[in-house]
This record gives C-alpha cells, sequence and structure tokens, in this order.
C-alpha cells in the first residue's frame, strides 16, 4: 500500500552514488598516470572488501542483501579509501581499513544513513595512528615497473629509498622542521609549479569531478565553497603574515587531499551538516582545522582528522542553523496571529 | 499592473500530461439512476438533514442544513425521491461511511421556485447567509466554506484578492477548462468578491501552461473593463496553485500556518468558487454540480460537468476505465486520496478523478534508510526539512516532529518526489498528524472528564452534608423515628423475596431515586457544550415520542 | 595544602548551606507530580486500578503505595508514560486489575430502561442523563467507558459498544517499512 505522492522522479541512491564515482574517475586516472598503476589494484582489493563485509553484515543484521549491495554506498567509501591511501601499501591494510569502515564504520551505528563519522576518514585515521611509517610512503613519480608494484602490494619486501618520493606536504613538514624556509624547500626536486610535481594535476582533476558533481545536483556549492574560501583565507592570512614560514594559498588549496575533501569527502551526506547555512560553517571548520594541523600538527595532512572533529559537531551545527520555515521568516503584521 | 513577481523556494516540475483531457470540451454527464449526496461536504459541522425518506424534492432544494456558521448546506442536484438516509462508502481514503440523502431522480429536473434575493441591496452579513445556505464552498479542494472567507475583519477592507486558477497538479484541467468556458463568469464573480472584501486589486493567477484559458480570461477583463481587475500568468512551478505560494508569488507575502491570511491583507479562492459565487449570487443557484476530469488510464480522457452526489463509477462508465487500472485517486498525482470504493459519490472537493495502471504510475521502489541528501530539503515549498520531519514521525516522536514544525507541511509531496530512497515521506507525516489530532482528542476528553469527576466528587460531597443537615434538624424536631436507608432493607429483602429479586432491587433503587429526584434531575447537566445538549435535546425527544407512543399504545411509524 | 584544604571544606560549606536555603525557600507549592501523573492518567475513572478514581491512584503512585502498571484504560503506552516520567523500569501491565480493551462507551437500550437513576449514581462523570421513572440516555461525548453503570442497572439494559471507526476519526496508518528481510530467528540463535 502507498499513497501519494504517485509520480516519483527518475532518481536512486544507486544512481547518485555511481554518479560519484564516475566523478572520481579522472583524478584516478591521472594519479595512475602519475603514480603508475598500484592505485588500480588498491581500488579493486578495497571494494571486494567492501563489497564483501557489507554483504557480511547486511546478512547479519538480516536486511536484504542484494538490495543494499546495490546502492553502491560501500563502493564509494571503498573507493574513497584506496585514493587517500598512498598507492602500494601491502593488502592487508587496505582490507583492515576497509573492513574497519564498512564494519565498525558504518554497520555497528546501524548501516546507511546512520552513522556519525564519514566511514573512509575513519578507515584513513585509523590507518596513519596504527602504521604511520606505511602511510607516509608514497612511491616515486617516475613510478616502477608493475611487477614489483604487484611485489609490494602483496607485502613483500620494499626497497625503501624506490619509495622515497615524499609528498609535498611532507617535505615542506621536513624542510621546515630542518630550519628551511618556505621558499627554500619549494626549490626542491619534489616541487612543480605550485603544490609539487604533478600533484596540481591530480587536485585540478579533483575539482573537474567536483564541478560534474556540481552541474548534476548531487551536490550544493555550500560545502566545496566554503571549504576553498576558508582555507584560501587562513593560509593566504598566514602567508601574508610570514611567507618564509607558512606555505601560500595557491599551494595549500592544490597540495595533499584539499580539492578531495572539498568536493568529496566533506560533501558525504550521511555524516555533514544538512542546513545551507550548517554547511558552510561544517565545511569552514574543517578547512580551518586542517589548516592548523597542516602548519603546527604532528601530521603532514589534517584533513580526515578535521572531518572526523567536524562530523561530532553536525548534530549541534544543524540545530542551531535550521533555516525559517515559510511564513516565519518575519515577524506576522501588527504582532498578530501566531 | 504588477510589475514584479516573487517566487517561492523548492518546488518541482513533473511533467504536466494535462493535454490528454484538454482535447475535449466539458460534456454534461446524464443523472444516474440514483445521487448518493454526502451531508458532511465540507469542513465544520455536519449539516441537520431537512428532508425525511419518502419525501420528493426538487432541484436545488435544500436537504441539509448548515449546523452553525462554521457549515455549510447541501442541496438537491435535480428533482426525486429521498429513497434513504443512511451511512454511504465516502469518497475518503478511509472508505468509510457518513451519513448521506439518496435521491432517485424522476426525470423531471424540476427547480424548486428561488427566493428572490437582490444581493446589491444586502448587507455584506446577508450575503455571507445567503452564500452559506446555498452551500459555497472552496473547490479547490481544500472544501471550506466561502462565507467565512468572504469577511475583511477588523481593518474592514483587504489589498489583494487572489484568483486563483493555477492548477499546477499534473493531469488535472478542470478549472483550466472552466476558465475557457466561462471567464466572463468568472471574473463577475471576482469583482462580487471583490466588493464584499473591500479589496483593492484582484489578481487573476494561473501558471504559463494554460494559453487559451489566459487569452480568455484576458479578453474577459478586457471587456468588464475593471482597472483593478488583473489577469496575472505566473510560471509553471508544483505547487505554485497552493494557496500560501500563490499568494507569495504573486504579492510576497508569506502566511503561516494557523494565521488567516487576511490578516496579512490576502484572501484566495479557487476559480470555480468565484463562479459558484456568481451564480449562486446571481441566478439563485445552490451548489450542486461541479467540473471533474477524468483522466489517466482510461479511455476517453476529458471533463465532465456533473451533478454532486453522481457515483464515481458512472464517471468512470462515460470516460471507459481500461482493465489493467489497478487504483483509483481522488485529486492529482502528487496529492490526490486513494479511493477504496468506486461507488462513492463525487462530492464538492472532487476536482479529478485518476485511473492508475502499473504503467502509468509504477509502484515505487522499496524504501531504503535516508541518506540525508537534503534533496527533499531543497524541494519543499514550505522550507521544511523533511527528512527531520520523516525521522521524528518514525520514531513516533511527535512531539520534535513538531518542533520542526510539521503542522506547516502542506503535503504536496515534493519530497517524496524527489527523495533518491523512494521513501514515502508524505505517508508518514499524514501518520503523524493523525495520531496527534487523536491524542489531542483523547487529552480534551480526558481533561472534560477529570473536571467533570472533580464536579461530581464535590456536589456528592455537598449532598452529603445538606443530608446530614437535613437530618439533623429532623432529628431534633421528631428524635424518635429511626430514617430509613434506601438500600439497607433492599439488602436484606432480596434474599427472602427469593422468586424476585430484580424487584427488589428496583424498588429500593425507585425509593433512593424519589429522595434524589431533584437534586439529580437538575444538578448534572450543568456545562454542557451546545454539541452534548444536542444530544441530549435529541434523546428528550425520543423519550417524548416514546412515552407518547406507549401512552396511546399506537405502533411505531 | 592546609589552606587548599580550608578553602575546599569552606566553599562546600558555603554552597550546601546556599542550595538548604534555597530548597526551604523555593519550594514548590502543591504536589506537581501527582498532577503530572494525574496528566497521564486516561481519566476513564473506572477504579480497576483499585483506587476510588484515577487522581486517588496518581496519588498513591506518586506516595509510593501503588505500582504504575494497575491502570488498564491507559494501556502499556500509559504504563511506558508513567515509567518514563518516574524514572522507573518499565513494567506490563498487571492482569490482576484487568486488561486493556478497545474504548468503549455505554448505550442505554431506552425501550428497556425503567428509569431507575441506578447507573445515573454510579457515573463517575455525569455522562448519563435521566430522571427517576423516564428513559435515561448516555451522552457518548462525555462517557469514558468506564463499565462502572452496567452492574447495578436492574433491568440490564446498558451495553459497551465499541467507539466505531468514522471518515472523522479514522487515523492514517504507520507506513510500512519492510527492510528486515525475515523475522529475527532469536531462539535459534539462542539455541546455537
Ligand atoms: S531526499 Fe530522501 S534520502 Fe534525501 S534527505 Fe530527504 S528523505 Fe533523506
Ligand atoms: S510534503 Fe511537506 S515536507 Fe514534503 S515538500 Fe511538501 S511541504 Fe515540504
Ligand atoms: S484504572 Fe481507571 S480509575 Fe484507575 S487510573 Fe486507570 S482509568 Fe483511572
Ligand atoms: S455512562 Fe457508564 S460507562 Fe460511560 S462513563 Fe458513565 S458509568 Fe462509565
Amino acid at each position: 500500500m502507498y499513497n501519494s505522492p504517485y509520480l516519483r522522479q527518475n532518481t536512486s541512491v544507486r544512481r547518485v552514488m555511481v554518479t560519484v564515482l564516475v566523478a572520481m574517475l579522472p583524478a584516478i586516472a591521472v594519479q595512475v598516470w602519475l603514480f603508475g598503476i598500484g592505485l588500480l589494484l588498491q581500488i579493486a582489493l578495497a571494494s571486494a572488501t567492501a563489497l564483501a563485509c557489507e554483504a557480511a553484515m547486511l546478512s547479519m543484521r538480516r536486511r536484504p542483501v542484494a538490495r543494499a549491495l546495490g546502492d553502491g554506498s560501500a563502493l564509494v567509501t571503498a573507493w574513497l579509501i584506496a585514493v587517500c591511501l598512498p598507492p602500494l601499501l601491502p593488502w592487508w591494510m587496505i582490507v583492515i581499513g576497509t573492513s574497519f569502515a564498512i564494519i565498525i564504520g558504518k554497520h555497528l551505528y546501524g548501516g546507511l544513513g546512520q552513522n556519525p563519522f564519514n566511514p573512509a576518514m575513519l578507515a584513513y585515521c585509523v590507518l596513519i595512528i596504527s602504521f604511520p611509517a606505511l602511510m607516509s610512503q608514497w612511491p616515486g613519480l617516475q613510478g616502477s615497473d608493475p611487477a614489483t608494484q604487484l611485489h609490494w602490494v602483496l607485502g613483500g619486501e620494499r626497497a625503501l629509498d624506490a619509495v622515497t618520493g615524499a609528498t609535498p606536504l611532507d617535505a615542506l613538514r621536513t624542510g621546515l622542521l630542518g630550519n628551511a624556509d618556505v621558499s627554500a624547500v619549494m626549490q626542491s626536486a619534489a616541487f612543480g609549479h605550485v603544490a609539487g610535481a604533478g600533484w596540481e594535476w591530480v587536485a585540478l582533476a579533483w575539482g573537474a569531478g567536483g564541478l560534474l558533481l556540481l552541474a548534476l545536483r548531487i551536490i550544493t556549492w555550500h560545502i566545496p565553497v566554503a571549504f576553498l574560501g576558508a582555507m584560501a583565507l587562513v593560509s593566504g592570512v598566514a602567508w601574508l603574515i610570514d611567507p618564509s614560514h607558512y606555505a601560500s594559498p595557491a599551494f595549500h588549496l592544490l597540495a595533499g587531499g584539499t580539492m578531495l575533501g572539498a568536493f568529496f569527502i566533506a560533501t558525504d551526506p550521511v555524516s555533514g551538516a544538512t542546513t545551507p547555512r550548517g554547511k558552510l560553517i561544517f565545511a569552514a571548520g574543517i578547512a580551518l582545522i586542517a589548516w592548523l594541523i597542516r602548519a603546527f600538527g604532528a601530521y603532514p595532512d589534517g584533513i580526515a582528522f578535521a572531518v572526523l572533529l567536524l562530523n561530532i559537531c553536525v548534530p549541534l551545527i544543524d540545530i542551531k542553523t535550521q533555516p525559517p520555515v515559510f511564513g516565519h521568516k518575519v515577524e506576522p503584521p501588527d504582532g498578530g496571529a501566531r | 499592473m504588477l510589475s514584479k513577481l516573487f517566487s517561492f523556494n523548492g518546488g518541482v516540475k513533473p511533467d504536466p500530461n494535462k493535454s490528454l483531457s484538454t482535447r475535449e470540451p466539458i460534456a454534461r454527464l446524464a443523472l444516474p439512476p440514483q445521487l448518493v449526496i454526502p451531508l458532511h461536504q465540507h469542513i465544520g459541522g455536519t449539516p441537520r438533514p431537512l428532508v425525511h425518506v419518502g419525501d420528493k424534492v426538487l432541484r436545488g432544494q435544500r436537504i441539509g442544513a448548515a449546523d452553525g456558521n462554521v457549515s455549510s448546506a447541501v442541496h438537491a442536484p435535480t428533482s426525486g425521491h429521498v429513497v434513504a438516509i443512511e451511512p454511504r462508502p465516502m469518497p475518503h481514503a478511509s472508505g468509510l461511511s457518513s451519513p448521506a440523502v439518496v435521491i432517485e431522480p424522476d426525470g423531471l429536473d424540476a427547480a424548486i421556485e428561488r427566493e428572490p434575493f437582490d444581493w446589491h441591496a444586502a448587507a455584506p452579513g446577508e450575503i455571507r447567509d445567503f452564500l452559506r445556505d446555498a452551500g459555497v464552498v472552496g473547490l479547490g479542494g481544500a472544501v471550506f466554506p466561502s462565507h467565512l472567507k468572504l469577511n475583511p475583519g477588523k481593518s474592514g477592507h483587504t489589498d489583494t484578492l487572489v484568483i486563483n486558477g493555477a492548477e499546477c497538479e499534473p493531469f488535472i484541467t478542470c478549472d483550466d477548462m472552466l476558465m475557457r468556458a466561462e471567464p466572463e463568469n468568472i471574473l463577475r464573480g471576482a469583482l462580487i468578491m471583490q466588493r464584499m472584501l473591500a479589496a483593492k486589486q484582484v489578481l487573476v493567477a494561473l501558471e504559463d501552461n494554460k494559453p487559451e484559458a489566459a487569452a480568455a480570461l484576458k479578453a474577459a477583463a478586457q471587456s468588464l473593463g475593471h482597472a483593478s481587475l488583473e489577469v496575472v500568468v505566473v510560471p509553471t512551478r508544483y505547487p505554485a496553485g497552493g494557496a500560501k505560494q500563490l499568494i507569495r508569488v504573486l504579492t510576497g507575502i508569506e502566511v503561516p500556518h494557523g494565521s488567516r491570511s487576511t490578516d496579512y491583507g490576502v484572501q484566495c479562492f479557487n476559480v470555480a468558487t468565484a463562479l459558484a459565487v456568481w451564480r449562486a449570487l446571481e441566478h439563485g443557484e445552490p451548489l450542486t454540480r461541479r467540473i471533474v476530469t477524468v483522466t489517466g488510464n482510461v479511455e476517453r480522457p476529458r471533463n465532465f460537468d456533473v451533478a454532486i452526489g453522481t457515483p464515481i463509477s458512472h464517471l468512470f462508465a462515460a470516460a471507459g476505465l481500461k482493465p489493467d487500472t489497478d487504483k483509483l485517486i481522488m485529486g492529482g498525482p502528487m496529492m490526490g486520496i486513494p479511493l477504496p470504493n468506486i461507488d462513492a459519490p463525487v462530492v464538492k472537493a472532487t476536482n479529478c478523478l485518476l485511473a492508475s495502471s502499473p504503467a502509468l504510475f509504477a509502484p515505487p521502489e522499496p524504501e531504503l534508510p535516508c541518506i540525508r541528501c537534503g534533496e527533499c530539503a531543497r524541494a519543499c515549498p514550505a522550507d521544511l526539512q523533511p527528512f527531520e520531519l520523516y525521522w521524528h514521525s518514525r520514531a513516533r516522536n511527535f512531539g520534535r516532529a513538531q518542533e520542526y514544525k510539521l503542522f506547516d507541511c502542506i503535503e504536496c509531496g515534493c519530497c517524496a518526489y524527489v527523495c533518491p530512497s523512494h521513501i514515502p515521506l508524505v505517508d508518514y507525516y499524514r501518520y503523524a498528524k493523525s495520531e496527534i489530532w487523536a491524542r489531542e482528542r483523547d487529552k480534551d476528553a480526558a481533561d472534560s472528564a477529570r473536571e467533570r469527576f472533580e464536579f461530581r466528587n464535590w456536589r456528592a460531597d455537598r449532598e452529603k452534608e445538606e443530608k446530614a443537615a437535613k437530618l439533623a434538624a429532623r432529628n431534633a424536631a421528631k428524635p424518635a423515628v429511626k430514617p430509613t436507608d434506601g438500600s439497607a432493607p433492599a439488602a436484606d429483602v432480596a434474599p427472602s423475596a427469593g422468586d424476585d429479586p430484580m424487584k427488589a432491587l428496583i424498588e429500593a433503587a425507585m425509593a433512593r431515586a424519589r429522595a434524589q429526584k431533584e437534586a439529580v434531575a437538575a444538578k448534572n447537566t450543568d456545562a454542557l457544550t451546545p454539541a452534548q445538549q444536542a444530544q441530549i435535546d435529541a434523546a428528550e425527544e425520543r423519550r417524548k415520542r416514546a412515552s407518547e407512543l406507549s401512552g396511546s399504545n399506537a405502533p411505531a411509524e | 595544602m592546609i589552606t587548599a584544604l580550608i578553602v575546599m571544606a569552606g566553599l562546600a560549606l558555603v554552597l550546601g548551606a546556599t542550595l538548604g536555603a534555597a530548597s526551604v525557600l523555593f519550594r514548590t507549592q502543591g504536589d506537581p507530580l501527582v498532577d503530572k501523573i494525574d496528566a497521564i492518567l486516561p481519566q476513564t475513572q473506572c477504579g480497576q486500578c483499585g483506587y476510588p478514581g484515577c487522581k486517588p491512584y496518581a496519588t498513591a503512585i506518586a506516595g509510593g503505595e501503588a505500582d504504575i502498571n494497575q491502570c488498564p484504560p491507559g494501556g502499556d503506552e500509559g504504563v511506558r508514560k508513567l515509567a518514563d516520567l518516574l524514572g522507573r523500569e518499565y513494567k506490563p501491565l498487571n492482569a490482576e486489575h484487568g486488561i486493556e480493551k478497545p474504548k468503549s462507551v455505554a448505550v442505554i437500550d431506552e425501550a428497556t430502561c425503567i428509569g431507575c437513576t441506578l447507573c445515573i449514581q454510579a457515573c463517575p462523570v455525569d455522562a448519563i442523563v435521566g430522571a427517576a421513572k423516564q428513559m435515561h440516555t448516555i451522552v457518548a461525548d462525555l462517557c469514558t467507558g468506564c463499565e462502572l453503570c452496567v452492574p447495578p442497572c436492574p433491568a440490564d439494559c446498558i451495553d459497551m459498544v465499541p467507539v466505531a471507526e468514522t471518515v472523522e476519526n479514522w487515523k492514517w496508518r504507520y507506513p510500512v517499512f519492510e527492510l528486515k528481510v525475515q523475522p529475527a530467528t532469536l531462539p535459534a540463535k539462542e539455541a546455537a
């Protein structure tokens, strides 16, 4: 039995999720081109783990497995985990991270739509806290041959010097710790035009995917604009005050996970704020905390932690930013009937 | 000249599907063998029946009188005989029955003689009473008695009178066709309303997907030549035809839930209501017919001019219901209600009858959990957060749902239309609203019961005191006589009487009753509402009739 | 160290005294708890709880003399609300006091009524009108369905009729939420 409306727009959760996956493709392509096929192995592994965990959890919770698997939400989580992690991690790390995200981050809270934390970021944080060394090894830009990559993914011995391609954020942190100033660090080989060789392209590809999501009305402008705006603002102010210790806004916007975070991670509807003003506050908060962690914290990139911190605040933000309801925006005439 | 249109947030643009039923002009449908005219067709009190079974009625004869001022009369649409006054299935989602007058037309269609009424000379109050007794109610679907809205209120005047021809729901075209057919009369009705409301301007608004109707209205407005009357074409976006949304589009004013728009200097009527007002006042014709769109899964979709009380099956027969129809809907596909019974009659609220088939309106995909995507909030014309309402309604947390302004929801269905999780959101709101109403009813009943219980206890105490005082006085006068308590001897007698304990009990009761007769009869009927008083009066009536009958020993009528 | 102890002890004393004074000064008048409990009780006034009406039962609950599961007309929901209000554990309705029934109203068979007024005296909310030797009638809107008028009637002419659903009081049903595939087979799980 169902009642009006009898007309429904042709839309579904599955459609939304598949669109997100499609929008991730450009950036994935650029990363593969830069760092080799390691990322593809990682995506495949994460996807398989996510689907298996999802199916297991659903059947344990006695929910219809096929229907919920088909919604694609587990795949989005898996892909986000895969692109956040450095490529060529040993397989068991991917498995641990993904199953943590799906089992603990999602289903223990009640499954799709109920999780207060972004599951992908939860997985990232768990991994970076547990395995900080492995998590900071990004492969060199030149890449290595697929066989070696496979060898590493399967958990084989790693020739450490072959994986020394530190990310620009890492390099900046190490450089600054070594008392070099920003411009000096930027001169080094790892840096391209702005934010590290190749990294600008990755960031721009994320941005392009994000614009696609905006154009298809999967996300609204609030979160990306507030995120990037706040990031530019805080880093810009700091940079104007002391350019030798703080990197430029352009660097911050294009380095690390800024673009990915602004368009794909902070926009996760389930764990994010929902009201328009709430979204602005939520995203600006993430950007601010992420910059603070980058500038003063112990981890090179703080987006994941920032997202989780703001996830905690979401109920409060939502309650405080409820938009006025039709007819309740202004006082009624002569203070009258209310 | 209206220089600027406003807009409301949200809304959706479903496929209008209107051309289905606009190809053919309005057809006057022949009378069915039986008309079922429900007494309660509007918001407010249920009319009292004025006719008896077996009576002959004429077209336009009042068969139900308004019960109080917040009510409206009902009339016979043709001449014939009253064959029954009994509960009949209603065009309501419940499929339950309500009292109705069943008339068998005699085919003569003889009209009742009209009392002349010169509305030009009448005072506004008299016109309102006349409209109430002519059964004019809002024909856009809300069926609120129109005479109540035709009152400018304290200020004595109104800024804007909105005549709503927007008709934003897909499939429905009854207003469209009416505007094409009788534009002058609609506008004349609007001008009468303008006079009653002392309105500065009249805006006749319709969506831009009805160019023919707009042209007809504009031409009619020109020929009437009233400077304060304007035909406004608004952009097509569902639900632009919702009264609040249309007022917002035309004037920028947002009327909150629970306030009257007159307080904001605006009043809004449907085009068909304007026509009904004109017919009632100019021709003395009460509201007994209306235009109904029959569309969807039928062979010959079109608009019919039908007598109110015509069984819905009669309309579908005329339009040719297709065999694969899986459900019937009264209203449009966005806000319509399911019709469990095809024999229910057309009522004043019936604007459209829609036959659905699995191909036309596919059953929704299974519901998934809400992903808080906010699509619904973006589509909501009332600026609500539908997913929060859903969340709290589903958890039966009605207090919280009301905090999120559940009652501001107009049940337009935009949120459910866009929801990617296919959640029947509006069903949850309807459920929550009717639960809250039920609880309020229960609470009112409990409060009144508590009051009456406390009053009764107080009275019992007082009586005891009075009795004690009387007893003391009597004892002082005649100290030898022991007062007899009615029930004590009865208890002694009952077992010994054996053969007839009932009689003993009754005697005991009577004895006690005599003692308390006055007190009881008079005092427990204090503080009754008019409705309760009416019920008591009815009982007294029955009682009188029963005693008359037993007195004369005549058989029952 | 000693200063700290003294400061802390002094602070505790002052705060304690303030709290004590406040509780004396601002003591609430009457007993709002009884009223709060009474507001939850359905006011059927049937006495099934073992008290002569809802208010006395409310007083008894507030006084700790009665349990919260003795009011059948209030039903399961009533017990839950009381448990919520009083911060007590929910418990199912005590069957000794009766079971929850759909709401009914009393109807007097007007042909059989002998006008004895016994039911009038029994009705706790004055829902019956009539005078001696005349037919009595129940005002359905006022009747709480307590059934107290049924036993005293010597002519046995009072029936309890469940309140029928009408177009006016009909309620939309809770939408079916069919996410669970099969009913949880808990016993099997426990056995395993
Ligand atoms: S549109 Fe549906 S899924 Fe999205 S927030 Fe609203 S109710 Fe939830
Ligand atoms: S049905 Fe209610 S909540 Fe949903 S869009 Fe319409 S007004 Fe908003
Ligand atoms: S059992 Fe009857 S008298 Fe007692 S509280 Fe419940 S309704 Fe009131
Ligand atoms: S009429 Fe009978 S059942 Fe109804 S409240 Fe009075 S005593 Fe109770």
